[in-house]
């Protein structure tokens, strides 16, 4: 609690676009580091499977970016929530920048999937409770960021994303779940909380360090477009560090 | 109650009857939304007459057998509690094996058989090296011994721990 840092600061846009500015390089650099890591010990230094040979190596990007196609939208709809709340502009602003890397994941697993199911299951696509859930993730992640751009007036464009995103949250634990409520061509989850894990632990190892990247450059990613959308909707002058470059530059012009 | 307190009420609550009202309607449509039937719940009958679905389960070990065309199967597919006979033409996924899982779409015929036209094969969720599944391989087929080794006797349970 008193930590001697007044954290409620950083909810105004003007404080918090210069913190944001500062993290996001360290972010990303060990994002970098860390899915180097993680891709090399996937390719290189996790053993061949017993059944599926070389193809379930996708599985390190696969789990990792469908594990964050899902936390992203929860993330999303809690700024959304808390946005509706407390009627905070720098909330829905993190919904917003939030929405397309998180489309983005649930793409990456969707693509990935195909081809990871084409050489084990032998169809690049079925119509299994796990595979349709995502793929309604993945439209709900576009119906989040088009009702965005339909609706002129910034306040009630904000609202209305903000309820779809909320209402859209109930879909995440039907994803996660899909695979013990119904019988579903797709595996049952090789890592859970109750259950452990039903890895070889260098595969393991591998996976968890490219979530922990992805993680990271999601962060790093949606800090940087939060910052974007902060100039674009406060339509106020670049709050940088450097603004005395930008006010050399304009008066140049 | 402040008004920011209302808001954050009604979202909840909005949330929580979202949430029931979606596990009524899942309920609701729990037969539409499994992938494939078992073979018990067409042995009850509980399968679409006339039509096409799938059926999953376990290929039944030894029952493999490939019909001197060379791209005609049969196989029994099995939940352990029923069987079901199936006969397929065409290409068999790579991951397609005996004692291993598979889900086929066709239809049943008059004769009990089910004449797939789409097989695909279904893997679990263990991910090991094969040197792991061989060791645990022969650890299962030695299982009568290995339960009776694994009971140690009181006060050698510290020696053997360290070893």
């Amino acid at each position: 609690m008193s930590t001697g840092i007044n954290w409620l600061k950083y909810s105004s846009p003007q404080a918090f676009y210069p913190l944001a500015g500062r993290l996001i390089p360290w972010f990303a650099c060990v994002a970098v580091a860390l899915m180097g890591i993680g891709l090399y010990m996937g390719f290189f230094v996790a053993p061949t499977d017993f059944q599926q040979g070389e193809a379930y190596r996708i599985i390190f990007v696969h789990v990792p970016a469908a594990w964050m196609s899902m936390f992203l939208y929860v993330v999303m709809a809690v700024w959304a929530g808390i946005g509706m709340g407390l009627n905070a502009r720098l909330s829905f602003m993190m919904a917003q920048a939030i929405a397309p890397t998180g489309a983005m994941f649930t793409f990456l697993a969707l693509l990935t999937g195909a081809m990871w199911g084409k050489p084990t299951w032998g169809a690049w696509w079925v119509w299994d409770a796990r595979l349709t859930s995502e793929l309604i993730l993945l439209f709900q992640y576009a119906g989040v960021m088009l009702l965005r751009t339909s609706i002129d007036d910034m306040r009630r464009a904000d609202r209305a994303s903000a309820v779809f995103a909320l209402v859209g949250v109930v879909n995440v634990p039907i994803i996660y779940f899909s695979v013990q409520w119904w019988n579903t061509l797709h595996q049952g989850a090789s890592v859970s909380m109750a259950t452990g894990s039903k890895m070889a632990s260098t595969m393991l190892t591998a996976m968890l360090l490219m979530t922990v990247a992805f993680w990271l450059y999601s962060i790093a990613v949606i800090l940087a477009r939060a910052r974007c959308i902060m100039i674009e909707r406060e339509s106020l002058p670049v709050w940088d560090e450097k603004a005395a470059v930008i006010q050399e530059a304009v008066e140049a012009r | 109650m402040k008004p920011r307190h209302k808001r954050f009420a009604f979202i909840g609550l909005g949330l929580l009857v979202l949430g029931v009202a979606t596990v009524l309607i899942l309920n609701a449509f729990q037969s539409n939304l499994v992938f494939f039937f078992t073979p018990s719940q067409v042995a009850d009958g509980e399968v679409p007459q006339g039509r096409s679905f799938r059926i999953g389960g376990m290929i039944e070990d030894g029952s493999l057998v490939r019909e001197n065309d060379g791209l005609t199967v049969r196989f029994i597919v099995t939940d352990t509690a029923k069987r079901v006979p199936v006969t397929y033409k065409g290409i068999l996924p790579d991951l397609f094996k005996e004692g291993k899982g598979a889900v086929a779409q066709g239809k049943l015929n008059a004769d009990g058989t089910f004449v797939a036209s789409e097989v695909l094969a279904k893997h679990d969720e263990n991910y090991m090296p094969p040197e792991a599944a061989e060791a645990l391989a022969k650890a299962k087929a030695s299982g009568a011994q290995q339960s009776k080794s694994l009971v140690v006797p009181q006060g050698r349970q510290g020696r053997e721990g360290s070893l």
